[in-house]
């Protein structure tokens, strides 16, 4: 066993390289000021953009939230499905990851517009257009669509080995079915629901590009806030460093936060 | 589910086939309608070649900068791959790479890492890389060719005496509408036409803080290189004014929204307005009387280029007569060039929207300089501040409830296993 840690070296230089350091870079850039001295003014600064904040986070959780209302029962029935047909299923939901990130968002683009598809639609009906583009629903819509698959994958992995005899032991014991939902599958699904929550929430609440495609630019998250730092016309890294720290530390907030909810005290962080 | 995806799949593939046949088809026209008068002139002809081939033997290589669609590529027919024929002349090898904005060519160079032999910035920021010391002087002397440059182009405010630049290509920032749903005289259209409320959702705006704080401050009345706070601030409370109208706030996207009829207002550089005109006949520009801005893109070079004579000497090729053509040709763009533009065919000598008359151009326009740390710093925090704004009436308590929430929930969770951890104990 001693032999095999040698194994875990590539990922140690790895991580040190390209994880440690660079976290170590951001928090230099986020207290020192452009010539070089230390200054509390960054994270100050990053103060005056609260209600960014709140709205990504917001956003965010509508967006996890929705993807978990859609994933869990489609989860749940694809675990409870033939072997060969999951296979299928489970490939149908893979399907849009394989298709670019850009294209599949920029696709809700001519779906949304006031000319878009679904418009067009609604005016052979004779009804009138509805904005749908440039809104905060159409942010969270981009979000649920693209994250999606990152919500049902984690579940269905863990659903899939719970025992079909654990659910007839449940309903022979007198459990009716809402019952054996919420005291049989969630408590054993509990670890699935984390992971998707993280790794829909973590994206979610930093992306930037979705917001630009879909919020017409003046539903700013996060994310949008830091490209300006770096590459906008404002071109502050230091500033853009605090913020994106302060988004770090709300992200490891949240984190701790729904540990709490963990029944084995598992890190999924 | 699967409807939707499929419709999403092939609405993004067809958006696909459509950009690029746009992008290909927009040029095509330009290039037919003047290839069969001037197809001799794309073939190359320059003055002195033994200028050109010093270099020959030595296999050099410099690293070009440039915008995105900004050269002649020799993509169709009858045009020149300026590039090509450059290595061709010279024996001197291209590295051509694109950037999409300023802000990203600056940072790409203030980050150090890669080295570049010639850049292409606009006019403010090439004053601010002036100021910074990011680009050094070129030596006129070898880039004989910068005596076509036309008068007025020759010792810009951004580069007051002509050290550091030699203009590439110009224009102006004006206004495109769709014709269909505005039924307004060209020339009573003006910027205030942007915050009109009937147009309401309708209206893009350009999504960078420079160029629109430059129209909140012709309305204003103001100078568009303005350092005042105070009038920043008046500035920015006029664009704060017309969010409620905007539909989105964009940049590139607006060839797509205007070109599909999505919105029928924007603002835009004249270059890229006519590509979009040729793709929708409803779609006309218009430069507002009140004056605009008059940008100018120019060739530099920067500190720590390694080959500084070899991209003058790109440079000068650039300048080239045949050369400068086949790329204003390409672009579409207006020419600082006196022998490219006489080249041009009449019709567009004479446009009104790619080349204004001097008149106009004295009096009305006005070309960009840096605005000092302070001002940039202020001008970036009123646009977020604008950007980020509620709109009102939306839910303001929603939000600290959740959170009030979310910690509750998290107190009461803890609360529970601390005393389930107590009673396993037991």
């Amino acid at each position: 066993m001693k032999k095999l840690r040698v194994f875990a070296f590539p990922y140690l230089i790895w991580m040190v390289v390209f994880i440690v350091v660079p976290l170590l870079m951001v928090a230099y850039f986020a207290f020192t000021d452009s010539s070089g001295a230390f200054t509390l003014d960054n994270v100050a600064d990053a103060g005056q953009y609260t209600n960014i904040f709140v709205r990504s986070i917001w956003l965010a959780v509508i967006a996890t939230v929705v993807c978990l209302i859609i994933a869990y029962p489609l989860a749940f029935l694809l675990s409870r499905m033939k072997k060969h047909h999951q296979g299928t299923m489970l490939m149908i939901v893979m399907l849009p990851m394989w298709m670019n990130f850009l294209l599949r968002t920029r696709a809700w683009v001519t779906l949304l517009g006031n000319t878009g598809v679904i418009n067009s639609i609604l005016g052979v009906f004779g009804l009138d257009s509805v904005k749908m583009l440039n809104t905060e629903g159409a942010v969270v819509l981009g979000m649920v669509y693209n994250y999606l698959p990152y919500m049902i994958l984690p579940l269905y992995s863990v659903m899939v080995k719970i025992d079909k005899s654990v659910l007839e032991a449940a309903s022979d014991l007198g459990c009716n079915s809402v019952k054996t939902l919420f005291k049989v599958v969630v408590p054993l699904s509990l670890p699935g629901i984390m992971s998707g929550i993280t790794m829909v929430f973590v994206p979610a609440i930093s992306t930037f590009i979705i917001s630009r495609m879909l919020g017409g630019g003046s539903n700013l998250l996060i994310g949008d806030l830091i490209e300006m730092q770096f590459l906008g016309n404002a071109y502050n890294p230091h500033l853009g460093a605090a913020i994106s720290l302060v988004l770090m530390v709300i992200i490891l907030l949240i984190m701790t936060i729904m540990n709490q909810f963990d029944p084995d005290d598992q890190v999924l962080m | 589910m699967d409807i939707k995806r499929i419709t999403s799949a092939a609405a993004s593939l067809l958006l696909c086939a459509g950009l690029l046949c746009s992008c290909s088809g927009s040029d095509n026209t330009e290039a037919e309608s003047t290839e069969a008068e001037e197809t001799e002139a794309q073939t190359l002809t320059v003055e002195d070649i033994e200028y050109y081939t010093r270099f020959q033997n030595d296999n050099l290589s410099i690293n070009v900068f440039n915008w995105g669609e900004y050269i002649s590529t020799g993509a169709d027919e009858g045009t020149l791959n300026v590039n090509a024929e450059f290595t061709k002349l010279t024996g001197i090898k291209v590295n051509y790479t694109t950037y999409a904005s300023n802000e990203d060519l600056y940072s790409k160079l203030k980050n150090g890492g890669a080295s570049y032999d010639v850049v292409i910035p606009s006019d403010y920021m090439i004053s601010k890389m002036i100021n910074e010391d990011m680009i050094q002087p070129i030596d006129l002397e070898n880039v004989p060719n910068f005596k076509y440059i036309m008068d007025n182009f020759k010792n810009p405010a951004y580069d007051p005496e002509n050290l550091y630049s030699v203009p590439y290509t110009w224009g102006t920032v004006g206004i495109i509408y769709n014709t269909t749903q505005i039924d307004v005289p060209e020339e009573e259209i003006d910027w205030d036409i942007l915050w009109d409320s009937t147009y309401a959702d309708q209206i893009l705006m350009f999504d960078n803080p420079r160029d629109a704080f430059a129209i909140a401050e012709i309305m204003e009345g103001f100078s568009i290189n303005t350092e005042n706070g105070d009038e920043l601030i008046i500035a920015s409370e006029r664009l704060k004014e017309q969010k409620s109208v905007v539909q989105a706030y964009v940049m590139d996207e607006i060839f797509d929204k205007m070109a599909s009829g999505d919105a029928w207002i924007a603002p835009y550089y004249a270059g890229d307005a006519l590509t979009i005109l040729e793709e929708n006949e409803d779609l006309a520009f218009v430069v507002p009387e009140s004056g605009t801005n008059l940008f100018v893109d120019a060739m530099c070079i920067p500190v720590g280029a390694k080959q500084k004579e070899a991209a003058e000497m790109y440079i000068n090729f650039m300048c080239e007569p045949d050369i400068a053509f086949a790329n204003i040709d390409y672009i579409c763009y207006s020419t600082p060039h006196t022998a490219a533009f006489d080249m041009l065919d009449e019709e567009t000598q004479n446009d009104p929207v790619s080349y204004p008359n001097d008149d106009y151009i004295a009096e009305n326009t006005t070309v960009f300089v840096n605005l000092s740390n302070e001002a940039n710093a202020k001008m970036q925090e009123l646009w977020t501040e604008m950007k980020s704004a509620q709109p009102e009436g939306s839910n303001q308590w929603i939000v600290p409830v959740f959170l009030a929430l979310c910690i509750a929930a998290t107190i009461a969770i803890l609360i529970r296993r601390y005393i389930k951890n107590k009673k396993d104990i037991f």
